[in-house]
């Protein structure tokens, strides 16, 4: 009964404390307070609730009970994380965004190509995809080779399409411009239109973050060797342990938000010329 | 219109080629190792034929998919196990449940967000994290929970569109609740209008080519989560069943018929919407 009533008392103060943070004036100490005091009250509650109704940790483990279980298996941890992220995921997203750039600079060159690969790339992209990892997990193995595969179909056409875009980006204006220059065809790609394209670039990286992580794990659901994050994940369900599955979890957030702040801190840097960031 | 059909012919034309020549490469290995075994030599088109007819192939050729697919469907009864009509019934109908309760609840929380400035700064952020996380991979977890709790079927499955749905809901409908602009917003208050009014008969109405924008690309999400969804329930029934038996068992044609029939299923739905949504902004001035 403590428990409930510690709960509902911490929801109230985290309420009161964001509506009356949400009236003073917007600065950036505020727009950072108000989520993470939301954060922080949701997790109080969830302990709270899990002690007072007595959920067994087999549903629902306490948040207490994850970070301790993180704590104590860091070492499993990194090695699924090794196997999964820096094997699987990274070589994939690098293999996949960086030929779908250079698809996209050759087909660039021939409308012809281009008006027939938008709409296909666009069709494609809204595909489940992910179907196709227990074929590639056949055809190149269990190990991450095979997860690097799927990431790669999984990251292709997003960033086709927006690579595609984004070098559309230019208007007349400008390549006139740059024809009164003399510019050849490189030097208006280099100086001109991969710049503009940027934004564009940046958003299809982004996008391919997430769908890279969510490829490689899917993946391992289909065959692995007995590490990875994927495999930790559907074997601990099956024992039960589920505060393990929950630490991995954890580890899958950090990374995806690491992952994306990453991409969106080089994006501020690269395209600190567009209205979106100067904001 | 001509210009806009033939170069994505040609593009799909180049797909098919590429296809043929990948499923003669791939399977031209087994091909010839059965061929030494059996002591004869194989000529070129012998094993061009070979490769395109394999049982377990590699690679499938389209017209083995094609002719896997017309069978699981036209010839079996929709009610067999065997069908895929059956199958991709099961897929859909956890698609569109969760699909709802996903635009449902992205409806909501956007009305809830543009209306309230500490959800706004609280929530709003929270969301948005929320798709950093691979959710696909705690898919497993959600299912064997709501198990023991006794919710099985359609509702997990649906659970996990619904999560993956709502997302891109939110953020469209954010964007497009807010998209009057002031001039819009003062000539409604200049006629006295209220809160209730003004969602009514401005906001909402200027929000749904946003809407639907966000709808397509939530169908598609929903598909995925149902599909991944079917991935631990054992391989029962689904199109994510299919796919897990047929790797299990090798089945690579029945792998890729479930695939194309996701493709299809994934097309329909998207293309319907794009349907409702010229009828709908047509009816209301908008098209």
């Amino acid at each position: 009964m403590g428990w409930i009533v510690l709960g509902l008392v911490a929801w109230i103060v985290g309420w009161a404390a964001n509506v009356w943070l949400a009236r003073l004036p917007k600065t950036r100490s505020v727009a950072l307070a108000v989520p993470v005091i939301f954060g922080v009250t949701l997790i109080v509650i969830w302990e709270c609730v899990v002690r007072g109704f007595d959920i067994s940790p087999v549903l629902l483990p306490t948040p207490t009970a994850i970070a301790v279980r993180f704590a104590a298996s860091t070492g499993i941890l990194w090695q699924d994380f090794v196997q999964t992220v820096l094997k699987g995921a990274l070589s994939g997203y690098v293999i996949g965004c960086g030929s779908a750039f250079l698809v996209a600079v050759a087909v660039d060159r021939f409308p012809f190509l281009q008006r027939g690969l938008l709409p296909v790339g666009n069709f494609v992209a809204a595909l489940p995809v992910i179907g196709m990892a227990p074929i590639l997990v056949m055809w190149f193995g269990f190990d991450w080779q095979s997860k690097a595969a799927v990431v790669v179909v999984m990251v292709f056409f997003p960033m086709l399409v927006n690579t595609v875009q984004g070098l559309q980006a230019t208007d007349t204006m400008q390549r006139d411009l740059m024809r009164t220059y003399a510019a050849g065809y490189w030097q208006m790609l280099f100086r001109l239109r991969l710049p503009a394209a940027m934004p564009f670039i940046f958003n299809g990286l982004k996008i391919a973050t997430t769908l890279a992580l969510i490829g490689a794990i899917v993946a391992e659901f289909f065959g692995s060797p007995i590490r990875g994050m994927g495999f930790r994940i559907s074997t601990s369900v099956g024992q039960l342990a589920l505060d393990l599955v929950w630490a991995e979890i954890v580890v899958a957030a950090i990374v995806g938000s690491a992952f994306y702040g990453g991409v969106a801190l080089l994006e501020k840097a690269v395209t600190f010329w567009h209205p979106s960031q100067r904001g | 219109m001509r210009r806009a059909v033939l170069p994505v012919v040609a593009v799909v034309a180049m797909i098919f080629v590429l296809w043929y020549a990948a499923a003669v490469a791939l399977n031209a290995p087994w091909a010839q190792d059965r061929a030494k075994r059996a002591g004869v030599e194989l000529s070129f088109s012998e094993l061009v034929a070979d490769t395109w007819a394999q049982d377990k192939p590699k690679l499938p050729a389209p017209h083995q998919v094609v002719a896997e697919i017309w069978k699981t469907t036209a010839l079996k009864s929709v009610t067999s196990k065997r069908s895929l009509v059956f199958h991709s019934w099961i897929t859909l109908s956890a698609t569109l449940l969760g699909f709802a309760m996903g635009t449902a609840l992205g409806i909501a929380l956007a009305v809830g967000i543009v209306f309230n400035r500490v959800m706004d700064m609280s929530v709003m952020p929270w969301i948005i994290a929320s798709q950093t996380i691979p959710i696909l991979a705690i898919a497993p977890m959600i299912i064997v929970v709501l198990n023991a709790v006794g919710i099985s079927g359609l509702l997990p499955k649906a659970m996990i569109s619904m999560y993956l749905s709502f997302f891109p809901v939110v953020v469209g409908m954010v964007k497009g609740l807010r998209s009057p602009d002031h001039m819009q917003l003062d000539q409604m208050r200049t006629w006295n209008a209220s809160g209730n009014q003004t969602f009514w008969r401005l906001r909402l109405p200027s929000s749904m080519p946003y809407l639907f924008t966000s709808l397509k690309v939530a169908m598609a999400a929903s598909l995925v989560g149902a599909i991944v969804g079917e991935l631990p329930t054992g391989a029962v029934a689904g199109l994510g069943a299919r796919l897990l038996a047929g790797s299990y068992y090798g089945q690579t044609i029945q792998i890729w018929s479930a695939l194309l029939m996701a493709a299809a299923l994934a097309a329909a739905l998207v293309a319907l919407i794009g349907v409702i949504q010229r009828i709908t902004l047509k009816r209301m001035g908008m098209a």
